[in-house]
């Protein structure tokens, strides 16, 4: 008897108590969220605070804030610093230009069945390993490659290279938020801009851009993010220049806590950067 | 909601920081490394070989544990699963540091230890004495590779010698000409192949530079390109800055050199022989050593202080040093056999010949890697010599 009644009487408490129900279903996964996230960036800090011996690659775990100190008296990791946002703002830039047009058709002007299509087009890519890509990069750009033998010049490999592949890596991110943007965008809107004589650029810049502002911002924090945190590309079609990743990657087999310090840097422009997105109210219209 | 997300994320901090409280503090008061003076941690050594384990985690340079894989007539890993029953897992790394970091998990039993990395890993208490009685192939080893600065700390070998050579100069035969017989064609020349210079990435590439300084620069007093006081070593760096300019890409991935020449995208740099006889099939590429001597390495294969295979470590250390693998791996990799008696195994009857191999003399005018430290390599007492951060520090900025 008891045993049949006991699970009664377990969902009648739950019942009487909604906070521990929440709980209940909320915790298992806030739990792993916070440990994921806020602790791996915890143990990051803690890590960037710590030393470690070039000779014995011993850490030792006593608080300092020599690494910063390093940093901020070292000239190359300013200049690393500012190359890496300045790519980072590029492709951006680059992606919002090709994907404003292409997401425009698929949104506005393609028949549904074809808008689909491209939509699956778009998200082609993704399904091919970002390695494969970024090598296929390599064989385009390279002296004597394909960009060299159809059109005649290559960049070569360094920042430009860079920016162009990362702006191909990051593409599909930038289009599919601006392609639901403006699918939200009833056709009518822009009828009425028509009517009262707007000329197509003025109806872009007064009715639809206003409208997919929070789309762009999104499909920025993609772009942005991924090219500041990246090591991978610049390594493959970057030729000897560094970015902020390349230097993670390169010093956590040298110096760990040297390495942590130097990735709160981007944790740090990444922080800034959506501190001012809020500000501008874009991320409620999402 | 958001009182949750606070909560749990508080709670994760408080783990993650009791978690390091416990260990933290303990191993802070540890002195400074010493150089040749430093004392080793206290690791024991094993005393006799027992059973097979059935497994063994190999970390090696390219080329030094193959298994077929990369090439169907180039395997002696499978014939050692064969004969000791240890089922081998290989990993290769690029630089030392990666080495060091990769052993420092403590996921692998046995590792092939370039100069630059051996004294790391002892000093670090990585690696543990080896017994040499435990690999019966040691005393087929060449004697002037036993007991020296890198693989032993006051008379205790570290490790079981495996081979050595010099770093050489690749270059492309059709761009480059006449062809180079000097560092200087990457260095003060290096202008002429603007972009199309190589380099190897990693902050042991500074020696490069200080041993062309040495033959160039008599002024500067360089005796030993691992030992230079801050006014050498800002030498040595201002020069692979001025190299930087021609830079076209650094290697450490082996098969991103070959790439690279293949597509004459590069068409100089430092190479070793391994990565030249893979890019010259099909491509006018040659290698040579440059008359003014080198840099290179002597490896030595270690067993992991914390090692889960043991038994299998030392039987594959003391395999892969047999006469007859010891060749092969000589002749695939390009480098002179540590075992002596493995020139007559080797396919080609002159190759130790060529690699001068027994000859003491030859080997000691090669300039291995090593770790710098404050204390001079070179004996000198009076200056304080630039270490290893120093060097990982100026190897970034050379970089830029």
């Amino acid at each position: 008897m008891s045993v049949s009644a006991s699970p009664t009487r377990g969902a009648a408490y739950l019942h009487r108590h909604p906070r521990l129900r929440l709980a209940g279903v909320l915790g298992a996964p806030l739990v792993w969220l916070g440990v994921l996230y806020v602790g791996s960036l915890a143990a990051l800090l803690m890590a960037s605070l710590w030393v470690q011996d070039s000779f014995t690659s011993q850490i030792f775990r006593t608080w300092t804030l020599a690494n910063f100190r390093h940093l901020a008296s070292e000239p190359l990791y300013r200049t690393v610093l500012l190359r890496t946002i300045g790519m980072a703002v590029l492709v951006t830039l680059v992606d919002l230009t090709l994907a404003l047009p292409i997401a425009f058709f698929m949104a506005k002007v393609a028949r549904p069945r074809t808008a689909r299509i491209l939509v699956v087009a778009c998200l082609m890519p993704l399904w091919a390993s970002y390695l494969v890509k970024a090598y296929a990069w390599r064989l385009l750009v390279i002296d004597h490659g394909v960009l060299a033998s159809t059109l005649g010049v290559t960049p070569g490999f360094g920042i430009t290279a860079a920016v162009l592949t990362l702006s191909y890596l990051w593409l599909p991110y930038m289009i599919l938020p601006i392609y639901s943007g403006l699918d939200r965008l009833p056709d009518s809107l822009l009828e009425a801009s028509e009517d009262c004589g707007a000329r197509p650029w003025r109806t872009f810049r007064s009715v639809v851009w206003p409208n997919i502002v929070p789309s762009v911002i999104a499909g920025s924090i993609f772009t942005f993010s991924l090219t500041l945190g990246d090591y991978i590309t610049i390594k493959i079609v970057g030729g000897a220049s560094q970015m902020l990743g390349s230097l993670v990657y390169d010093q956590q087999s040298l110096n760990l806590p040297l390495a942590a310090a130097i990735a709160t840097f981007s944790v740090l422009v990444m922080a800034i950067y959506l501190l001012l997105v809020r500000r501008t109210g874009a991320l409620e219209q999402l | 909601m958001r009182k949750w997300t606070i909560a749990a994320g508080a709670g994760a901090l408080a783990l993650v920081l009791a978690s390091c409280g416990t260990s933290g503090g303990s191993d802070s008061a540890t002195t400074a490394p010493g150089g040749k003076g430093f004392t080793p941690p206290d690791i024991p050594m094993q005393k006799s070989l027992g059973k097979s384990e059935g497994a063994v985690n190999i970390l090696a340079w390219p080329g030094y544990a193959e298994d077929g894989s990369n090439d169907k007539t180039v395997d002696w890993v499978t014939p050692f699963e064969k004969q000791t029953g240890c089922q081998a897992k290989v990993k290769y790394f690029g630089t030392s540091d990666e080495a060091v970091s990769l052993m420092k998990t403590g996921d692998y039993d046995v590792v092939s230890a370039s100069g630059d990395a051996s004294l790391r890993l002892v000093a670090g208490g990585i690696v543990a004495p080896f017994n040499t009685k435990l690999a019966p192939n040691y005393a087929d080893v060449a004697p002037f590779l036993k007991n020296r600065d890198w693989n032993s700390v006051k008379g205790q070998m570290y490790g079981m010698p495996h081979g050595w050579g010099a770093n050489l100069l690749m270059y492309n035969a059709k761009t480059v000409k006449p062809a180079p017989t000097s560092w200087a064609a990457v260095f003060d020349g290096a202008s002429k192949f603007k972009g199309k210079v190589t380099a190897y990435d990693s902050p042991i590439y500074i020696a490069d530079a200080a041993l062309y300084l040495m033959q160039t620069q008599p002024d500067l007093k360089i005796k030993n390109p691992y030992a230079l006081d801050q006014s050498q070593f800002d030498a040595a760096v201002s020069l692979l800055k001025k190299q930087r300019q021609n830079v076209g890409e650094y290697w450490s991935d082996y098969t991103k050199e070959v790439s690279a020449f293949k597509a004459g995208s590069t068409v100089i740099g430092t190479t070793w022989q391994v990565i030249a006889n893979i890019a010259s099939e099909g491509s006018p590429v040659k290698a040579v050593l440059p008359k003014n001597g080198s840099t290179g390495w002597s490896d030595t294969w270690m067993v992991a202080a914390k090692a889960k295979h043991p038994n299998c470590a030392y039987r594959w250390a003391n395999y892969v040093v047999s006469p007859k693998v010891n060749a092969q791996v000589a002749e695939y990799f390009g480098e002179a056999p540590a075992n002596l008696k493995a020139c007559q195994h080797t396919s080609d009857k002159s190759f130790c010949a060529g690699y001068h191999a027994d000859d003491a003399a030859y080997a000691n005018k090669i300039y291995y890697w090593s770790t710098p430290i404050k204390q001079c390599l070179d004996g000198r007492t009076n200056v304080r010599c630039t270490d290893y951060a120093d060097w990982t520090t100026a190897w970034q900025e050379i970089k830029g």
